[in-house]
């Protein structure tokens, strides 16, 4: 897989999420996405954001447009913070579960609507959670 | 008798005026003794569990002051991701456009007022 382009986003304030969902419509735009991939895509970046600030106090979302070995371009988003992190993953992954106050289906969700999904957690060092959607 | 409140949401909310607004309608419901909510969600690009949460939330509060809430012209993009993120919004009422949502209000209304005068004639 070839990285053709890439930027941050910072996610510090509810505000941010807004500015993520925003600018994660415009690579999926820029890659030729059909609304529907658009939208799911746009979609799981909001719960994962949402996870970054509520969960995590904040941290960063990484945009970056890439290339598989058969040229296909896709739009993967890389969340991180330095958060408590996610003691039983299998767990936070699981619909319904959650320890703040919404519903549980962030990450679950965010997985669902997308092609890759992975997870890196680590109690008091934080988490990073990576999508990827092909066009 | 009460009217219906129409609410058309026309931008990409954060989640505190979000919030802003599940608590503004409520309040509204009470002071203008709506029957009806209709809200207009048509140019809403993105339901993400936050927003559907808040829709869940103001059609329960409405439920409990007595008034029906109808969601109106979910764009099919979005309909498709919610049911894919697990959020298929269920106990929401829906209706394609601003017209038919009007005439499911009027519809549900005119039914639990028949319900209503049968349980007492029984």
């Amino acid at each position: 897989m070839k990285l053709i382009s890439s930027e941050s986003v910072p996610v510090r304030t509810p505000e941010d999420i807004v500015a993520v969902r925003q600018a994660v419509r415009r690579k999926a735009v820029k890659l030729g996405f059909g609304l529907v991939d658009q939208t799911k895509v746009v979609t799981a970046s909001s719960e994962l954001a949402r996870n970054t600030l509520d969960y995590g106090g904040g941290g960063i979302v990484q945009l970056e447009i890439v290339e598989s070995e058969r040229s296909k371009s896709g739009l993967r988003l890389i969340f991180e913070d330095r958060g408590p992190g996610i003691p039983d993953i299998d767990l936070a992954l699981s619909d319904g579960y959650t320890t703040g106050a919404g519903m549980g289906l962030g990450l679950g969700g965010a997985k669902r609507l997308s092609h890759e999904f992975e997870i890196w957690s680590k109690p008091g060092e934080g988490t990073r959670v990576s999508i990827l959607r092909w066009k | 008798m009460g009217g219906f409140l129409l609410v058309t949401i026309q931008v990409d909310m954060h989640d505190r005026l979000a919030l802003t607004l599940q608590d503004d309608l409520t309040s509204m419901v009470v002071r203008h003794r709506a029957r009806g909510v209709l809200i207009d969600i048509s140019a809403l690009e993105m339901v993400d569990s936050f927003i559907g949460r808040m829709l869940g939330t103001i059609a329960s509060m409405a439920t409990l002051l007595d008034a029906i809430t109808v969601v109106v012209g979910m764009q099919p993009s979005v309909a498709i991701t919610l049911v894919e993120l697990g959020l298929p919004l269920k106990g929401i009422r829906t209706a394609l456009d601003v017209e038919k949502g009007m005439a499911a209000l009027q519809t549900a209304l005119a039914e639990n007022e028949d319900g209503g005068d049968e349980a007492h004639q029984q």
